[in-house]
Parts: structure tokens; C-alpha cells; sequence
């Protein structure tokens, strides 16, 4: 009796592993974690946005590695973030990170220009050219200014 | 009449408030005692079998069936916005976040919190825990405490089958009758719930539960009134209180998590 209890209980507390195992690899990202080796640069960015620590880098649409962290830099004034890139992945040292939006309201993910330099990117290193995220408040504001300038200078020549 | 309604309004608080206490010093008391879950198992293991087991298949059809609800609902609305495939990700999302662990944690106060209580209270109507007691056993360490840490366990374990459930049943509706597409649904899903803040997050959910919905269950029958009438009445505040308590934990868990 106590060896059928036994295992029934084993095989309840399987079937709950097996509910989890299954709720991380088919409903959540868990796969997508990936466990391949990494190295860290860094990039100062004027605007990150809506920006995430552990949002995508891509190039040219392919996942090659994921934000790491996001800080403030106190002294330029800058943010900075650190993507650490799948080692397979060798960019030239004069690539260039731009932070990009999936679709017009999407997530926000940085995409990696490869450059043409010879040597690479390597630990520790910083991306020199980077273009922060457009924001589309600023992008209405610029716009209304724009046209309310033309009325107002179309106005004035009458 | 106006004393006697400020009195009888003052011995409510004072009733809620000593209440308190009591169930406080119940759990303490409890936890105290709660050592012979590691140095007898056996007794942890056959409540696991009777709480856990037993409510399995309950909760595995309801999980069924509002994965089901779901699917037909969530695709009704997202298709008026043209976003079928964003289906997997809703039932997925509502599933493991907020579904998974409550309604498991009102069928797990209904099927094992009642059985509890009534067992509970039944000893004590019909003097076994006195009797426990004289023969120098501790009640609380020898019945409640594997009694609570069974259902702790069974608890998280019913709730993760119950999402992994519901998430097939919304994938049956919706993949197989009504033709959204398996690979979207799946990789939204992928991309929307995250395994430590969605995932991991429930099964703490459920954890918590699993302590109110068991503590609640075993104080209502350790201070059950020894008569029939009494353990009835104490079932019925287990039902009751214990669904409060989940409603409003959850309330309060996610405004922490989320």
C-alpha cells in the first residue's frame, strides 16, 4: 500500500515538473537563454528610450547577443549600455549601434552595423558611433513646429 | 440602543483583532512543530497522496476547459483587431499569471481545504486528538503539520499542471478549430512570457496559496466547535475565508510583482 502511495505521489510530482518543464521551454523564453560564451562592450547612447536590460542586439535582423545592463554615466551625461555578443560573433571596432524599434510600437532592440576596420571588437570595448532612439514625441513636436513655422513665415510674406 | 450598537461594533473589532492573534499564534505554534516533516516523511508523502492525487483530475479538466474559454474569447476579441496571433501569447499570459494559481487555489480551498477541516474537526468532535494528546503526542506535530506541509507542496504541483493544462486547451481551440497559425502562436508566446517574472513568479503565487488555503483549512477545524453543527459551520468558513484570503493575496502579490 505504501509502495503504490509512494509511487503515485512520485509520478504527481513528476507530472508538476514535467507542467513546469513545458511552461518554460514551449510557453516561456527559457530556450531562448542561450548558454554560449560572451563578451562584454560597452556604448554611450544620447537617448535610450524604452530600452531594456536584456533586450536583443541584432545585426541585420539576427539575434547575436542581448543588453546586459543600462546605466548613467555622471560625467558625459550619457547612458551607458553594455551588450554582451555572442563570441562566435567578431564585429569590426569601428561598428556602429543604433537603437531600433520592432515594428511602429514594438519592443526596442539595438541593431549592430558591422564597420570596416580590420581588428575587432573585444571585452571591454566601446562602440564609438551610436545614434539613440527616436522618440516619437520629439519627432510630432519637430513636425508641428515645422509646419507652424511655414505658416507663420507664409503669413508674414502676404 | 445606540450603546448597544457602538458595543456591538466594538466587539467585532476586538473579535477580528483577537482573531488574529489566535490564527497568528496557531500558525507560529505550527511551524514550530513543523520539524517532523523532514524527520518523518512517510506522513508528508501520504498527504501529499491524498490532497495532491486525489484533486488531480479536477484540476487538470478545469484547466482543460478555461484554456478552452480562452482560446474561443481571447480569439473573438483579438480578431477584431487583427491580431489573432497574438492568442497564445493572452491565454499563455493570463494563464500562468493570474488564472494558473487562483482558480487552482479556490478548487484546492473546495476539494482538499474542505476535507481537512471536516477531518480535523470530526477528531476533535469525536475526542481523538484528546486522546493523541494524552497518550503524549502532540496533535499539532503528529496531524496538522504534515497535513500543512502536504499541501504546500500539492499545491504549486496542481497549479503548474493546471497552466500547462490550460495553455494546451488554448492551443486546441485555437491551433486545431480555429486555424490560427501554430508557429505565431507559439513564438509570440515565446517572446511574451518570460520564465523567472511570468513563470516563476506563479508558482510563488501558488506557494503562498498553498500556506493561506492549508493554514486557514486547519485552524478553522482545530478550533471547529466539537458538533456536528459545528464542523459544518467550520467547512463552510474554510470555503468561504479561504477564497477571500487567495483573492486578496493575489491582489496584493501582484501589485508587488507586476
Amino acid at each position: 500500500m505504501s509502495k503504490k502511495t509512494d509511487f503515485l505521489v512520485g509520478l504527481f510530482v513528476l507530472l508538476g515538473a514535467v507542467a513546469l518543464m513545458f511552461m518554460a521551454l514551449r510557453a516561456g523564453n527559457l530556450s531562448s537563454f542561450s548558454f554560449e560564451p560572451t563578451y562584454t562592450v560597452s556604448a554611450k547612447f544620447d537617448n535610450v528610450g524604452a530600452l531594456k536590460a536584456r533586450a536583443a542586439v541584432k545585426s541585420n535582423g539576427v539575434v547575436v547577443g542581448r543588453v546586459k545592463n543600462i546605466q548613467f554615466d555622471n560625467r558625459e551625461f550619457k547612458a551607458v549600455v553594455e551588450l554582451s555578443i555572442e563570441t562566435r560573433y567578431q564585429f569590426p571596432l569601428d561598428s556602429s549601434a543604433s537603437i531600433m524599434t520592432a515594428g511602429l510600437l514594438g519592443e526596442q532592440y539595438i541593431g549592430l552595423t558591422p564597420g570596416a576596420e580590420e581588428s575587432s571588437l573585444v571585452n571591454g570595448s566601446e562602440i564609438m558611433f551610436t545614434q539613440g532612439a527616436v522618440v516619437l514625441e520629439e519627432l510630432i513636436s519637430k513636425f508641428l513646429f515645422s509646419s507652424a513655422e511655414k505658416e507663420g513665415s507664409s503669413g508674414n510674406g502676404q | 440602543m445606540i450603546f448597544n450598537s457602538i458595543s456591538a461594533l466594538g466587539a467585532f473589532i476586538i473579535n477580528v483583532i483577537s482573531g488574529l492573534g489566535v490564527f497568528s499564534k496557531f500558525t507560529w505554534e505550527l511551524f514550530c512543530k513543523s520539524g517532523i516533516a523532514l524527520r518523518r516523511p512517510r506522513l508528508v508523502i501520504d498527504q501529499v497522496h491524498f490532497i495532491g492525487n486525489h484533486s488531480l483530475l479536477i484540476i487538470a479538466v478545469s484547466g482543460l476547459f478555461v484554456g478552452f474559454v480562452l482560446g474561443l474569447q481571447g480569439y473573438n476579441t483579438l480578431s477584431m483587431y487583427g491580431s489573432e496571433e497574438a492568442l497564445g501569447l493572452l491565454v499563455a499570459l493570463s494563464l500562468v499569471r493570474e488564472l494558473g494559481p487562483v482558480v487552482t487555489a479556490l478548487l484546492f480551498a473546495g476539494r482538499a481545504g474542505t476535507s481537512i477541516t471536516a477531518e480535523i474537526g470530526l477528531m476533535k468532535a469525536g475526542e481523538q486528538l484528546a486522546a493523541i494528546d494524552v497518550m503524549g503526542i502532540s496533535p499539532l506535530r503528529r496531524i496538522l503539520a504534515p497535513r500543512l506541509w502536504g499541501g504546500v507542496i500539492a499545491m504549486p504541483v496542481l497549479g503548474a499542471i493546471f497552466s500547462a493544462v490550460g495553455i494546451i486547451g488554448g492551443w486546441v481551440v485555437g491551433v486545431l478549430m480555429i486555424n490560427v497559425d501554430a508557429g505565431s502562436f507559439w513564438a509570440q508566446m515565446q517572446n511574451g512570457v518570460d520564465v523567472f517574472s511570468d513563470v516563476g513568479n506563479g508558482l510563488i503565487k501558488s506557494v503562498v496559496f498553498g500556506f493561506a488555503v492549508m493554514l486557514i483549512a486547519l485552524f478553522e477545524g482545530w478550533y471547529a466547535k466539537p458538533t456536528p453543527e459545528g464542523v459544518s459551520r467550520a467547512t463552510t468558513r474554510t470555503v468561504v475565508r479561504s477564497s477571500l484570503a487567495v483573492l486578496g493575496l493575489d491582489f496584493l502579490l501582484t501589485a508587488v510583482m507586476f
